[in-house]
């Protein structure tokens, strides 16, 4: 009979609970870990799933395919989408000029990137609100033209490109500062043009980080409230995002309707997330296989 | 291909790391930039290649400007020191990639890029590894990858900056005599550069001795090693023993007396006797032209050192000789030391 503490315990099993590893630790961190993520994440969370389960299924249903919901939810979701994906674009401009090129204030624009982590978003939303309004600075000059901005989807865009930029800025910065110069001159020295060199060689080795702070951008916009509601106009069915609704269900002490709207959001969020995540594993493995 | 390189001077703000520097390399040559750090070689490498554009002097390939092309355009494979692998890609598309990267009438057809890297890979002795990436490799074999990306695009002058510098010292070795082997295979013409005087020594065809971005001497092997230029060619080459002295009208002295050493064109003045270990004799005190008090002693196989405190001027200088493994001596003893072979350089020059 073989001593049971020396039984090898089921191969896949051993690789996931327990790597093989000389950094000793591993029992005590890994419950910390999930001690902390259970009363600080999952503990709220899955209140919001008990809140929930007090309406029955059909009314969740109704609730969460009502026009005005799904109408919130498009919104959040589409335009969360759109501006994360505006910010990889300028984000990844932006990250560009700040680690390549010398230019006098670069301290000063440097800093100016973290200004919307710290704003309050109202703060934002209602400086926006005032630039972009018809008889703004800005929409004073695009109201001839017909463009409305304040008050209509398109606002809560800008709202959100805002919010978001710096998630891409600081994530994809420290990433390309750290990309060898030689790979460029190898790239140039074997022939290849300056769009070559950047489209085969830069961009592939900073896609892992560009994903990631679109993901960290795109979760940010979901979740933003403040200044999304000072220059959306709020109106139901055009431009009304989810939390706001959230918010509108709860002041009317409707509030099995707002968590349901928010697990909706939740689960949308997570596989999105998730998704974004795997393509950046793909895109980190297929760049590093390190 | 020839190269050219007249009167190249480049400066990084106040630092001068290229003074006038002229050089004619010929055709099918592998010559070495040898020099310490901060010498200008590898700037000297860097613009020869089009990676840095100095601000005066030419660089001709053929004869032909080649500072009006940019690294694109010059077809010069360059091997980094860090090899500077795409790690995206496994080692068939990094060698690839110069011939994926062109575009129209010289795009080559896919079957004709594989046969090309194949061959490539063959080449370089590591086909097997086609499909790894750069992180599943040795040193060793990074390097033979970063070789033969470069040579994919055929070209007529191979530039290697410290090809062997992060490798360990057996491989390093190999790789020196398979790649001196890989030169005469290939109709191109190579320029290397490292501060390993060893590797300099025994690769190359003619040793370029750079020092504070000058070129202190051009000359095979045997001529810089033999037939030092100047005092820091001696001293960067080899092993060097130095013993002070001074030039009065041609005739050297240390220590007030004439030491009956030949200082033929060494102008007045502090000078230095330089010397290589095995050809400074030991010999008794009083006849030998220098002397002085035994240190220490250490044996290492063959070989055996003293250090010999030797009085010069004001102070005194510390000397390493080369001891007879059979000769009885003891740390305390005064020896007198006659240098056989010498060369007198001006202390300053």
């Amino acid at each position: 009979m073989q001593d049971p503490l020396m039984t090898p315990i089921a191969a896949p099993r051993r690789r996931f609970l327990r790597p093989q590893s000389v950094l000793p630790g591993f029992g005590i961190t890994m419950g910390l870990t999930l001690t902390w993520l259970g009363l600080i994440v999952l503990l709220p969370l899955s209140a919001l799933f008990i809140k929930t389960s007090e309406i029955s299924l059909e009314r969740f249903i109704a609730i969460v395919t009502s026009t005005r919901t799904l109408h919130a939810l498009q919104i959040s979701f589409g335009l969360s989408l759109a501006a994360a994906a505006v910010n990889l674009v300028f984000g990844a401009i932006v990250v560009w000029v700040l680690v390549r090129y010398d230019f006098p204030f670069k301290k000063v624009v440097d800093a100016l990137i973290d200004i919307p982590f710290a704003l309050p978003t109202a703060v934002a939303g209602i400086a926006l609100t005032a630039l972009y309004a018809p008889n703004g600075w800005i929409g004073a000059l695009l109201a001839p033209l017909g463009i409305e901005v304040a008050f209509t989807p398109a606002g809560i865009l800008i709202a959100l490109i805002f919010i978001g930029l710096p998630f891409v800025v600081r994530t994809v910065e420290p990433v390309l500062a750290d990309l060898d110069r030689e790979l460029e001159e190898a790239a140039a020295s074997l022939g290849a043009s300056r769009p070559q060199a950047l489209w085969r060689v830069v961009l592939p080795s900073v896609w892992p980080a560009l994903l990631t702070g679109f993901a960290l951008a795109f979760a940010r916009a979901v979740g933003e409230y403040g200044s999304v509601i000072f220059i959306a106009g709020n109106l139901p069915g055009v431009s009304e995002i989810a939390p706001l609704l959230i918010v509108i269900r709860l002041e009317e002490f409707r509030y099995a309707d707002a968590t349901a709207i928010a697990c909706v959001m939740l689960v949308a969020s997570f596989v999105l997330l998730f998704v974004i995540n795997r393509l950046q594993r793909w895109a980190e493995t297929r760049g590093a296989k390190a | 291909m020839t190269i050219e390189v007249a009167g190249v001077t480049k400066r990084f703000k106040k630092f001068t790391a290229l003074d006038n520097v002229s050089l004619n390399i010929r055709s099918g040559e592998l010559v070495a930039l040898l020099g310490p750090s901060g010498s200008g070689k590898t700037t000297l490498l860097r613009i020869i290649a089009g990676l840095e554009w100095p601000d005066a002097g030419e660089v001709r390939f053929d004869g032909e400007d080649a500072l009006a092309r940019s690294v694109r355009e010059r077809n010069v494979g360059f091997v980094f020191q860090h090899y500077a692998l795409f790690r995206h890609m496994n080692v068939f598309e990094n060698v690839a990639f110069g011939l994926r990267v062109r575009k129209g009438a010289d795009r080559l057809p896919e079957a004709a890029i594989r046969e090309k890297v194949n061959t490539l890979l063959s080449l370089v002795q590591i086909d097997w590894l086609a499909e790894r990436y750069p992180s599943q490799l040795s040193g060793g074999q990074r390097q033979r990858v970063a070789l033969a990306r470069a040579l994919a695009i055929s070209p007529r002058v191979l530039l290697l900056d410290e090809p062997f510098g992060a490798l360990d010292a057996k491989v390093r070795k190999e790789l020196r005599r398979w790649l001196r082997h890989l030169h005469e295979e290939l109709p191109v013409t190579s320029v290397l550069v490292t501060h390993d005087q060893e590797e300099a020594l025994e690769l190359a065809d003619r040793v370029v001795v750079m020092g504070h971005g000058k070129i202190e001497q051009v000359g095979s092997p045997a001529e810089v090693y033999d037939a030092p230029a100047t005092a820091f060619v001696h001293d960067f080459i080899g092993e060097t023993v130095a013993l002070p002295g001074e030039v009065r009208a041609g005739v050297l002295f240390h220590d007030g007396k004439p030491l009956g050493l030949d200082a033929a064109g060494v102008p007045d003045g502090p000078a230095r006797i330089l010397a290589r270990p095995h050809h400074v004799d030991l010999a008794p005190p009083g006849e030998a032209p220098f002397s002085g008090r035994v240190l220490s002693l250490r044996t290492f196989g063959p070989t055996r050192r003293a250090d010999v405190e030797i009085a010069a001027g004001s102070g005194k200088v510390v000397v390493e000789a080369a001891v007879p493994l059979d000769l009885a001596l003891e740390a305390g003893a005064v020896v007198g030391l006659r240098p056989r072979a010498y060369k007198v350089f001006a202390a300053n020059g």
